[in-house]
């Protein structure tokens, strides 16, 4: 199953020495449970990813279910052990930390879940809720309670709803209290796992703007994983989208979103709808074919081959011999049925792909008109 | 009052439809004066937030509503016949065969311990006295219809061996098993990845067109309701806000809670500056503002007295435009002239 893979030409650092978070080589691969002593397969869920984030960036996740985005937050927050690989935070290396210095590191990287119904404890109030971090700081109870008051003050609630519990509270607010307690040890990165998904139309706009002010007033940088492509669009600065464990598109919002260099990232923006008529109904519509591959057995070669619409479009032109005839009858290039594409920077050095083809400008043109 | 249209026969007609639920703390009324016609052949997008009554409006038509929910008043025909007084028995045979429904969940509308094909064979069984082997039959031709691969293979599958979207695909295949004239699809791709979302609604336009099926999809996307629908009706506090085309409703809107949707949601084809949240929450149905729900969340209403006293009335502004329930919404049609 050891696939080949085309030679690495380094990773997709933008930041330098301005990076908060760097994740270098990261790898999650999940042994299954032996059945009846017979070997048991291995699950690549997150395979050799290597980004940065830059300080006060917000970098934007994106990927459908299963293809590792939750693995990989898992592991940055230090919540799972990365089977390899190494995770920087402000160039210290956090992988191995433990004790009192991975709890030193716990205040530094926050998380808010997607749920706010299921991530607060409804028997807890909610001052002690967004509280609850503070606890190894060493801070007075005065000072702990005054930090509670002042964060949820700031996130447009009243100090005196800290002595309420959560069932008091709409999803938009419960939200905001989740964000409160991520906030309250003033963390350096705040990962927003699906942060706005569960929340009215009309209330995501509004979480989504506090989380905007805040970026500024905290100096906070932001990982957004998020399967909505409208809300990434807006927060993101960068975007980095995922395909059975692996980076497939890592680019500039503004790049990813015009002129996508990956056909899977062409057909996911292809995919959302737009809420105009006009636009939508001329629209040309990229259809996938089939569910994304089973992580236990992925497919040779390039993991999204099988689905590929701009590779069976390659294979037309191609002379029978550098053909790969798939099970379904398709036709693939040879290379990509066969060669794991590597994560390579376009001409500029920006935009890296994991494509043996990516697209050009014309043809994404075509799919962002 | 209901929008005017003469295309496809009416099949199901809803009008001036008020179902109560007594609940611990109070009477809720969360559907409130809803007039909608599902024509064949067409598809109706019902938009709302939470709380809006999309969802009641639809599960009182069927008769599903939950404890202590009625239909208080108002008048529901199928065909030209009188449903919303029908008995149980009656409203069982109703559903499914005339007016199918699929659900948000599908892990939740699904048995785990019964093979998909048993479960639809069981829909097919309880409404035509068909055989077993028959129902099977119907099972794997329903199966194929709704794109499942391998439908024969497929049939003896239990829902834990199959992906979410085939799942979605199974539910799907349960709502159309009887061939129903109306289809409902409640929130039918919103916990669905966005590319398995389109395969879904690619597959119930299809289906919609295939069958001559009205299709009625309850939703939240605006970009769903742009791509698929052909008439849109926004809901808000339980009543309809505004109803018309799609045209009319997303890129001319009459009414400001419709344009304070369209203004807060970002964009997938184009960088929106900034977003403009609407202030406050969803309204509370045991507490429901007097006059306009929307009133005190419209960015419109300028202090103005008439907003918080009279409910407005659904009303043309000319013959050729859209329904709106708003008091001054001809000063809105006003601005967008002069802009």
């Amino acid at each position: 199953m050891a696939a080949e893979t085309a030679e690495a030409p380094g990773a997709p650092f933008v930041a330098g020495q301005d990076a908060v978070l760097r994740v270098e080589n990261l790898s999650k691969h999940f042994r299954q449970r032996k059945r009846f002593g017979r070997p048991s397969p291995v699950v690549r869920a997150v395979d050799d990813v290597s980004f940065d984030l830059a300080r006060g960036e917000t970098l934007g996740l994106v990927g459908e279910s299963g293809c590792g985005k939750t693995t990989l937050s898992r592991m940055i927050l230090r919540l799972i052990e990365p089977t390899s690989g190494k995770v920087f935070l402000d160039g210290e290396d956090v992988t191995r930390l433990e004790g009192r210095h991975l709890r030193t590191f716990r205040q530094k990287v926050q998380v808010v879940f997607q749920d706010p119904y299921a991530s607060l404890d409804p028997r807890q109030k909610v001052g002690a809720s967004v509280g609850e971090p503070l606890t190894n700081s060493g801070l007075s109870r005065e000072r702990k309670l005054e930090i509670v008051h002042e964060t949820l003050e700031r996130m447009g609630l009243q100090r005196g709803q800290a002595r309420l519990f959560p069932h008091q509270f709409s999803g938009g607010q419960r939200q905001r209290i989740g964000i409160a307690r991520a906030l309250s040890v003033t963390p350096q990165v705040l990962l927003l796992d699906e942060p706005v998904s569960a929340l009215d139309v009309s209330i995501q706009a509004q979480v989504l703007k506090l989380l905007r002010d805040l970026r500024e007033e905290y100096g906070l940088s932001y990982i957004l994983i998020s399967h909505d492509l409208s809300v990434v669009r807006h927060v993101s600065d960068r975007v980095m989208v995922m395909y059975l464990g692996r980076i497939v598109e890592i680019a500039s919002k503004h790049d990813l979103y015009t002129a996508p260099r990956h056909p899977y990232t062409a057909s996911l923006l292809s995919a959302a709808p737009v809420p105009d008529p006009d636009v939508e109904r001329v629209r040309e519509r990229i259809q996938l074919a089939g569910d994304p591959p089973n992580p236990v057995n992925p497919p040779p070669g390039c993991a999204f081959h099988q689905r590929c619409f701009h590779a069976s479009a390659l294979a037309e032109k191609l002379p029978d011999d550098e053909v790969e005839v798939l099970a379904d009858g398709r036709r693939v290039p040879g290379a990509c049925a066969r060669l794991q594409p590597a994560l390579a920077p376009g001409a500029a050095g920006t935009r890296w792909s994991a494509c043996h083809f990516p697209l050009e400008n014309e043809e994404t043109a075509a799919i962002t008109a | 009052m209901t929008v005017k249209s003469d295309e496809g026969d009416v099949l199901l007609d809803i009008r001036s439809l008020r179902t109560r639920i007594e609940t611990l703390r109070g009477v809720v009324h969360p559907v409130n004066d809803v007039s909608l016609q599902c024509r064949a052949g067409r598809t109706l997008a019902v938009v709302g937030e939470s709380g809006s009554g999309k969802s009641m409006t639809f599960l009182s038509v069927l008769g599903l509503l939950p404890a202590g929910g009625s239909i208080e008043s108002g008048s529901v025909t199928y065909l030209g016949r009188e449903i919303s007084t029908a008995s149980p028995k009656e409203m069982r045979r109703l559903r499914g065969k005339s007016i199918g429904m699929i659900f948000q969940d599908s892990l939740a509308g699904l048995n785990p311990s019964f093979t998909v094909g048993e479960q639809i064979g069981d829909v097919v069984r309880h409404h035509e006295n068909a055989s077993r082997s028959q129902a099977r039959e119907r099972a794997i031709e329903t199966l194929g219809l709704v794109g499942l691969p391998n439908p024969r293979e497929r049939v003896d599958y239990y829902p834990h061996q199959l992906s979410g979207g085939m799942r979605q695909r199974v539910m799907i295949a349960m709502g159309v098993a009887l061939r129903p004239r109306v289809l409902v699809a409640d929130e039918p791709t919103t916990a669905l990845d966005v590319t398995v979302q389109a395969q879904i609604m690619e597959l119930l336009d299809g289906l919609r067109r295939e069958l001559g099926m009205s299709l009625v999809v309850i939703t939240h996307d605006l970009g769903v309701v742009a791509r698929y629908a052909e008439d849109v009706a926004v809901m808000y506090g339980g009543r309809v806000v505004e109803h018309g085309s799609v045209r009319q409703v997303l890129k001319s809107t009459n009414h400001p809670y419709t344009e304070a949707l369209l203004r807060s949601s970002p964009r997938p084809d184009a960088s929106v500056a900034e977003l403009d949240p609407i202030p406050g929450q969803p309204p509370n149905l045991l507490a429901v503002p007097p006059g306009c729900g929307f009133h005190p969340r419209c960015h419109r209403r300028d202090g103005r007295e008439d907003c918080t006293v009279q409910i407005p009335q659904l009303r043309a502004l000319s013959p050729t435009s859209q329904l709106t329930a708003c008091h001054h919404a001809e000063e809105m049609v006003m601005q967008e002239v002069s802009t």
